[in-house]
């Protein structure tokens, strides 16, 4: 595009540094500047939360339960009179983190199998891919829920019944959603590694691990990028899920996802129990997507805007 | 063709064998031994607790137990379910159907909904029907199955009181009733999981159509003077859904995912909800077997996908 404007003389603008040029382009998509903003709010919100609104997560509360939202109690209160408010924030510092840890955690794993099968020209390649290829086919939710039930109690004893889960649902999540990263990045390697530039590094000595740390693995990290994005929130749906059917957290956590569980008995007498949760992960979800779309239009080179 | 076919279910039992060594080892490195209670009463003389243990093959290598309960599972003997006390296979049959009904019904809708949209869509790119239509699409994969069945329970169940939010399979019906009854409680259970595939399919078939609308062959067929219905439904449909057949055999896993949360809220009698009850009441065999089921459901989606692709497509089934 650049090199069709510039011949018209009202074009001449100056040249933009890489990250300028990718935040021009993140820009004109309205709804993910909306949604950065608004994932903003949601983050701040977490981590700040607990010094603002100072009401404890346990406090019981009998004779206040099940009121819908008021002033006292913004988002209203559950079955035993405890903020739900003070509930969400704690919950969703936990949600979030778990959002970011397995993305993490898969981008990592999906790096190092598509780098190796990127690579390799061999047996290792196509043994890597397979493996991808079975892994995509492995009923995730139900894989997921039997490595939950079995491992739970063993970590549990290790770490503690919080961060036992935490470590145990984290590794567990991204272990089982490496595979787009994997077949993005092997996908990246095959064409980059042909490149001149890094038939250069090559021609001038650069080790294997060199020419994929230096020259590869940068120009191939847009699409990481996007997928890892995208990841947050599949991430953040997975733990919502397994703490909604009752397999997540210990029940005295709430999270997002088992405060959810724990509403949904009540449904005919406290609908906002539920509706502001599910409202919070929505919100969350939507606009790591959103974001990850935008992302896909600033950073996909090949796509023309 | 059918050497294609014959190939594909060839490729696919290695996959089935691949899926069952994943579930083993999960298993056998999972902390926790079905013998530890004997280990930690007394009244057992350990010398009693080694002999059970060598009659079991619990301390074979692993790879012999492997392959011991590889041959108990092709000769159908799944083990024996001391929660529901009746076998694994027949109670998981018992349990299937409501499954089946509910996951393909869904699928029916999502591609009723998601073909049409995502076709129209791709005719008129940018368009305002085409920006609401991805937007929505957005919302709905962005909701996720549980928010979505907890609304619908809210507005159709608790305030407008017109749908059943409990999931019965003896209705005190008989004929026309019962089918009506049938269809009426499986509204939202359907809808819920229909709506949220629907989701994503429409921006697959919105790609995938506007990746063959522009090729040539299209401006060859409407300068051939063919109207626009045939040139979309006969040209650019037919070669557009390929790909789309292989992204929806992928979404698979995220599809028995969502089943298992939509039969837990609606409480469809189904093998979801088969699962999570077991993983609740330490039902190990059941767990192990459902969770199989599962991946076998999933090969078997893929081999159909397979099957499609080279239908679709002729010139894969002859590579």
């Amino acid at each position: 595009m650049a090199g069709l404007t510039l011949a018209s003389p009202s074009a001449e603008r100056r040249a933009y540094s890489p990250w300028r040029e990718t935040w021009r382009r993140y820009s004109r998509h309205r709804l993910a500047v909306i949604s950065a903003f608004l994932l903003l709010i949601l983050v701040l919100a977490v981590v700040m939360g607990p010094f603002i609104w100072r009401i404890k997560i346990n406090e019981i509360d009998i004779v206040a339960g099940m009121q819908g939202p008021s002033l006292a109690h913004p988002f209203g209160t559950d079955d035993l009179g405890q903020d739900i408010l003070a509930r969400m924030i704690y919950g969703g510092r936990i949600s979030l983190a778990v959002g970011l840890a397995a993305m993490l955690v898969s981008v990592f794993i999906g790096t190092l199998i598509g780098a190796l099968a990127g690579m390799s020209r061999g047996a290792l390649g196509h043994g890597l891919m397979w493996l991808t290829d079975l892994f995509l086919s492995l009923p995730q939710l139900p894989l997921l829920l039997l490595l939950i039930y079995l491992f739970r109690d063993g970590l549990k004893q290790v770490f503690g019944p919080e961060g036992g889960i935490f470590i145990l649902i984290v590794l567990v999540i991204g272990g089982l959603r490496w595979m787009p990263v994997a077949r993005l990045v092997r996908a990246q390697f095959l064409s980059i590694r042909e490149k001149e530039f890094v038939e250069a590094a090559r021609a001038l000595g650069a080790s294997p691990v060199r020419q994929v740390v230096r020259h590869i693995l940068p120009n191939a990290v847009g699409p990481v990028i996007i997928a890892g994005t995208i990841d947050v929130a599949a991430a953040i749906i997975a733990e919502s899920t397994l703490s909604f059917l009752g397999l997540g957290f210990p029940p005295d956590t709430p999270t997002w996802g088992r405060l959810l569980y724990d509403a949904k008995d009540f449904l005919d007498i406290g609908p906002h129990w539920a509706l502001f949760p599910g409202g919070a992960i929505f919100i969350a979800v939507v606009a790591i997507n959103f974001i990850g779309d935008g992302l896909r239009d600033a950073l996909d080179a090949r796509r023309v805007i | 063709m059918s050497q294609y076919v014959l190939r594909r279910l060839l490729i696919a039992i290695p996959s089935l064998l691949g899926i069952s060594v994943v579930l083993f080892v999960v298993l056998a490195l999972a902390p926790g031994d079905p013998f530890s209670e004997l280990a930690t009463n007394p009244n057992v003389p350990p010398e009693v607790q080694a002999a059970l243990r060598a009659k079991f093959g619990l301390d074979d290598p692993i790879h012999l137990r492997y392959l011991h309960w590889l041959n108990a599972m092709l000769h159908g003997d799944w083990g024996f379910s001391f929660v529901s006390r009746m076998n694994v296979d027949a109670l998981i049959l018992q349990r299937l159907p409501a499954t089946l009904y509910v996951i393909g019904s869904a699928q029916i809708l999502a591609l009723l909904i998601a073909i049409p949209v995502g076709v129209y869509a791709a005719t008129k790119p940018y368009s305002l029907f085409d920006q609401i239509a991805n937007t929505l699409a957005f919302v709905g994969f962005s909701l996720p199955t549980f928010f979505t069945g907890i609304l619908f329970i809210l507005i159709f169940s608790v305030t407008l009181d017109w749908l059943p939010f409990v999931y019965t399979t003896d209705i005190k019906a008989t004929g026309i009733h019962w089918v009506l009854e049938m269809i009426r409680q499986a509204i939202m259970p359907v809808a819920v999981l229909g709506l949220f595939q629907a989701a994503s399919m429409t921006r697959f078939v919105r790609s995938a159509m506007l990746d063959v609308i522009r090729l040539d062959y299209v401006t060859t067929a409407r300068a051939k003077g063919l109207g626009q219905a045939t040139v979309i439904v006969k040209h650019v449909m037919r070669n557009a859904m390929i790909p789309v057949v292989t992204l929806i055999a992928l979404q698979m896993p995220a599809v028995f995912g969502g089943a298992i949360v939509t039969e837990q809220i609606f409480r469809i009698p189904g093998i979801g909800s088969l699962l999570i009850s077991s993983i609740l009441s330490n039902d190990t065999p059941v767990v192990m077997a459902v969770t199989f089921v599962f991946a076998c459901l999933v090969v078997l989606f893929n081999l159909i996908a397979d099957v499609l692709y080279g239908w679709l497509d002729p010139r894969i089934s002859l590579r």
